[in-house]
């Protein structure tokens, strides 16, 4: 048995070391961490997935949103005055939440802008012309190109090399991680108390608007009934626009929530990895259903972090798309969505 | 003046035209029924009133409006909803607030009249009512009939546009639709009605166009066409 737990190898080279002990030692410490990256996954998997009810589209440039809202929060602090600096800023409790909160600002607002901007020069037209999906898909891979390039050559240009170019910002760091309490002896720190905390509020406001409320009906008629909803009255176009804003503004927090994770992160091509294991997330949940990413992101973080202390950090990544093929597999349409517009988005 | 007023109106998919200018018009306060075959062209008179097709030539004009280029969202602010052929239920959504989609255009003046809008619906179906929070897509043929009528009752509309509600029901349900129909007309909606099953709307409406291959070939009262040899020939199955 122990034989089993500790150390085993699926090739006689060591080209996979699997541990379970790793994974039975640090259960709770995965699960907490696997949580935090979850809950990002999460708020980015909305976006995937509201697009994809009203347009039936995959939104690739999503990433590049959640990218842009990295630097959306970097550039509020550094209009707040904060700088680059080794050190933290310690500016007390309470004081810092106010600055977390105006960051996350920063983001949502560069994200959301974002977002429907993308709505409007690139897929807006597209539809008026009717042109077929494939055309969609490719402008939507384009599209993130070019976002990526203008972070990574425009930007720099722009604001005297302050921000984008080619390497990652130096991180600005408001919050050192101190663990807060444990649960059964897990460290939980500040910074995961932060990012759960917020990523509920903000998913639970979700849920809420796109369930109970006038707009969110709206979302869901064009989701379920394109036709029926524009006799009934609604806008699609205008429906479009507010399913990219709520996207972008969660995708901008998300950015924000991750580079309290990742403090090194905000680089052009920083969204890239995220928001395919974001859209895996949606995928996996039942995309087009919005419970289904929530529930979808939290399980793929904590799912790739146990598959990571088992086989070794290296792995993390394959862990996360392999979960998502053997989904694909055994349930093509995703834990909850069993059909698309159909379920309660 | 009429209330909905078509003239010489064409609508074409593509290349095809479907409609080789037909004109019509719809009296305030009336019951006019559309007959005709598969493909004469009747859902897509329907569909260029409700601004889902935008008519090739000829125009719409709607209480002395001229709506022909009007986008759809903003005829139900005039006052024009439509119960789509094949209902159009939201099938995610709950009886209440596929209801609610109804007026989702709308601004009532107050919640009371929100609140008497919703009870004359449920006094019209008191199986909806009944059912208030079952989730569309379960219910049956008849109770989604009923429930994109009375969607479409929540608007408060000024021209009812019905695109075939007797559709694949059974003939007590269809009798019980018609009864309503007839009765909302009654209350004072002008209805614009699509239906194969000629013999039930004919007798019930005031006026009716016969459509055939996109164009209107015949119009008149819809007793005197109920007694036409030529309709009865092709539409009501009896020589």
């Amino acid at each position: 048995m122990s034989l089993l737990l500790h150390g085993g190898q699926l090739y006689a080279d060591g080209v996979i070391d699997f541990d379970l002990g790793r994974l039975a030692d640090n259960f709770w410490a995965l699960t907490v961490d696997g949580l935090t990256y979850g809950a990002i996954y999460a708020l980015v998997a909305v976006g995937y997935t509201l697009v994809y009810g009203v347009l039936r589209l995959i939104n690739f440039a999503h990433s590049e949103i959640f990218m842009l809202g990295m630097f959306g929060q970097y550039a509020m602090l550094m209009l707040l005055g904060f700088y680059p600096s080794g050190n933290a800023f310690d500016k007390g409790v309470l004081l810092t939440v106010v600055y977390l909160c105006l960051a996350m600002i920063g983001g949502m607002v560069v994200s959301g802008g974002a977002a429907v901007g993308l709505e409007r020069l690139a897929y807006a037209p597209l539809r008026k012309r009717g042109a077929p999906s494939l055309v969609f898909l490719i402008t939507a891979i384009g599209a993130s190109f070019i976002l990526q390039e203008f972070v990574h050559f425009v930007l720099p240009k722009l604001t005297g090399g302050e921000l984008g170019g080619v390497n990652a910002q130096q991180p600005i760091r408001l919050v050192v991680p101190t663990t807060q309490f444990t649960i059964f002896g897990a460290d939980v720190t500040n910074v995961d108390l932060v990012i759960i905390v917020a990523a509920l509020a903000l998913a639970f406001v979700t849920d809420r608007f796109i369930n109970a409320t006038k707009f969110g009906r709206g979302i869901r008629a064009v989701a379920q009934d394109p036709v029926t909803a524009t006799l009934m009255g609604v806008s699609r176009e205008r429906i479009i626009m507010l399913t990219f804003l709520i996207g972008g503004v969660l995708a901008g927090a998300a950015a924000m929530l991750y580079t309290l994770r990742v403090p090194s992160g905000i680089i052009f091509s920083g969204g890239f990895i995220l928001g395919i294991k974001a859209f895996s997330a949606a995928v996996l949940g039942g995309i087009g259903n919005l419970r289904g990413a929530l529930l979808g992101g939290l399980l793929l973080g904590v799912m790739e972090l146990y598959g990571q202390a088992v086989f070794g950090t290296e792995w993390r990544d394959v862990v996360a798309f392999v979960l998502l093929i053997l989904v694909l597999m055994f349930r093509p349409t995703g834990i909850l969505g069993e059909s698309l517009g159909r379920a309660r988005a | 003046m009429a209330l909905l007023e078509i003239t010489d109106m064409s609508v074409a998919y593509g290349r095809i035209e479907a409609l080789h200018g037909v004109s019509l018009t719809v009296e305030q306060g009336e019951l006019v029924t559309l007959i005709g075959a598969n493909g004469a062209g009747k859902t897509t008179t329907m569909r260029a009133v409700s601004g889902l097709r935008a008519p090739s030539r000829g125009s719409i004009v709607f209480d002395g409006k001229d709506i022909t280029r009007m986008k759809p969202h903003l005829r139900v602010l005039e006052g024009i909803i439509q119960a789509p052929e094949g209902r159009g239920v939201f099938p995610g959504m709950t009886v209440t607030e596929n209801l609610e989609m109804g007026c989702y255009a709308r601004t009532f003046e107050s919640k009371a009249q929100h609140d008497e809008t919703l009870d004359h619906v449920f006094e019209l179906f008191p199986r909806l009512a009944e059912r208030r929070d079952q989730v569309g897509g379960t219910m049956s043929g008849g109770e989604q009939q009923m429930l994109a009528i009375g969607r479409a009752l929540m608007a408060r509309p000024r021209l009812l546009l019905l695109d075939e509600p007797s559709m694949g029901l059974a003939p007590m349900i269809i009798a019980q639709i018609f009864r309503i129909v007839s009765e909302i007309n009654a209350q004072g909606t002008t209805v614009l009605l699509v239906e194969q099953n000629a013999q039930q709307a004919l007798s019930r409406s005031h006026r009716a166009y016969v459509l055939e291959t996109g164009n209107v070939v015949r119009s008149g009262p819809g007793r005197e066409l109920l007694a036409d040899p030529a309709v009865k020939d092709a539409y009501l199955g009896v020589a």
